[in-house]
């Protein structure tokens, strides 16, 4: 109980200080928009050349992408870590976060939250309304149901990979640009995983799982059967690797042993 | 010019005592090339050529887009907006060197930098790892290395335009975002200008962001005859010399209403 009131008193704050800049978030709405669009564009253009890729067509690679961008959009609202190193173990501000009386991790993804990503999810699933109602999809009841329980094992999948990335810097204390090249990689898993050879579609799907936050979990809407399988196992894989990243991150702050100072 | 000239050489020094950032960088980029090499490899899927390009020719287009990058790319919006908001620019205005043209040379420093410890063991690299096909025409070369020179001004005062409205926008970090993505679409650097339907590729002849990444990149891959090639680099020295007059214009402004806070 005691998180979810932390939880909800530093979103009501966040949207204050927001608020106090409106012009900012306004041109940085537009930003993320634009880079959605120019997504967008490329794909288009592209199929204005082939009218498959790797067996799927046009929209059902829209759909994919439009999907993709609302674990996306939640994973950059609430997990905006990247600077984890610099921020809180080099300047030491890590000390601070561990007299909290909530988990570190927590208290961390509480001060560093974006709510604005968020809209992000909204263009998203506008993109998937488009393509889908290009393809002719029909809801089922439960289409929504597992539209969210994908969404947030997508987003843990994320989540996990980058807070395992930032435990890192517990243990070795050079920058690395390990976190920029993991953003580059993360963009395979926006187009179907056929597309790639074996080694780079198994380590999509096993050690770097970006597939279940895009073309996974995306082709059970699209009725792809041969695919289910890896769609159901979404949440599985989110959950795991979330887990995993949370006893990687306790391990790390029992080591960890300030900045001095 | 001897000043200048000491610019680029500072740049370049610092530049190379923080090379092990670079070792990554190569990664970063192959990751890319690899991620557009698979994609392209499907759109093509069977067929021969799309566009006058081949797949081997989409490939080596891929990657040297990319490794041109290297060269031309830099940050100098972002540093021109850091030092224009902190006050800085205060100081490198009273000093003896025009500013513009002082960014202009770092930029061009960090350029050569990335060229040699990025760009040239980066090719080596995606030449192992991809079906790359180059030429060993010293001609296509030079014009191709002519050309990525011209680039390298183009997209310089792209940056230093966008640098100079933080005098006037105060906080652009979103408009910098934009012209970045802007940029990596209409130059070329993710898909080719030919590939755009006929009415996008009008407009954009009107642009300079083709003379970017979609020029160095036709020659190199041989995909424009001599005289296209050498028609396309009229063009970029064109904008080059066009995007002057903005840049002095708004730099001109700029001054005038220049209000430093304190210092």
């Amino acid at each position: 109980m005691f998180y979810v009131s932390m939880f909800f008193q530093y979103i009501s704050q966040y949207v204050k200080t927001r608020l106090q800049y409106r012009a900012d978030l306004l041109v940085e709405f537009l930003s993320d928009l634009l880079s959605q669009a120019i997504n967008l564009i490329f794909i288009l253009v592209v199929f204005g050349h082939t009218d498959l890729l790797g067996g799927w067509s046009r929209d059902e690679i829209i759909f994919i992408y439009g999907f993709f961008l609302v674990p996306y959009a939640v994973f950059s609202a609430f997990f905006n870590i990247w600077d984890f190193n610099e921020r809180y173990i080099v300047k030491g501000e890590l000390d601070r976060i561990l007299t909290r009386p909530i988990h570190s991790l927590f208290q961390i993804i509480l001060e560093r939250i974006e709510l604005e990503s968020l809209l992000g999810a909204v263009t998203g699933i506008a993109v998937m309304i488009y393509g889908g109602s290009q393809l002719g999809l029909t809801l089922s009841w439960y289409d929504p149901f597992l539209f969210i329980v994908f969404v947030i094992g997508g987003a843990l999948v994320y989540g996990g990979i980058f807070v395992m990335l930032a435990c890192i810097s517990f243990w070795a204390d050079a920058k690395t640009s390990i976190i920029p090249m993991m953003y580059n990689i993360s963009n395979y898993g926006r187009y179907p995983v056929n597309i790639y050879n074996k080694l780079i579609r198994f380590v999509l799907t096993w050690i770097l799982p970006f597939a279940f936050v895009g073309v996974y979990p995306a082709s059970f809407f699209l009725g792809k059967k041969e695919w289910y399988w890896y769609s159901f196992l979404t949440p599985a894989i989110g959950i795991a690797f979330f887990s995993l990243s949370i006893i990687l991150w306790n391990q790390g702050v029992k080591k960890y042993r300030g900045a001095g100072n | 010019m001897d000043k200048y000239v000491e610019m680029i050489r500072i740049r370049f020094l610092m530049m190379l005592a923080y090379r092990t950032n670079y070792y990554t960088g190569i990664l970063i980029y192959s990751i890319n090339i690899g991620a557009y090499y698979f994609l392209w490899q499907a759109i093509y899927g069977g067929k021969e050529q799309i566009q006058g390009l081949s797949v081997t020719q989409m490939t080596t287009y891929v990657a040297i887009s990319w490794m041109a990058r290297a060269f031309y790319f830099n940050n100098l919006d972002r540093e021109m907006a850091m030092e224009i908001m902190e006050g800085k620019v205060a100081v490198e205005l009273i000093r003896p060197y025009n500013y513009l043209g002082m960014k202009t040379m770092q930029g061009l420093g960090e350029g050569i930098f990335r060229l040699f410890f990025f760009s040239l063991p980066g090719l080596v690299i995606v030449y192992f790892i991809f079906p790359i096909q180059f030429t060993w025409d010293l001609r296509v070369w030079s014009l191709f290395a002519f050309s990525t020179f011209l680039s390298f001004f183009i997209n310089t005062q792209l940056n230093l335009l966008t640098g100079i409205t933080t005098f006037f926008l105060f906080n652009n970090a979103g408009l910098i975002r934009a012209k970045r993505v802007i940029i990596d679409l209409f130059s070329g650097l993710l898909l080719p200008i030919s590939f755009f339907p006929e009415s996008v590729q009008s407009i954009m002849k009107f642009l300079p962001f083709q003379g970017i990444s979609y020029v160095p990149s036709m020659i190199f891959t041989q995909a424009f005859t001599h005289r296209e090639a050498m028609t396309a680099i009229g063009q970029q020295f064109f904008w080059v010399i066009i995007l002057i007059l903005p840049i002095q214009l708004l730099w001109y402004i700029a001054k005038k209403q220049l209000v430093i806070q304190g210092g």
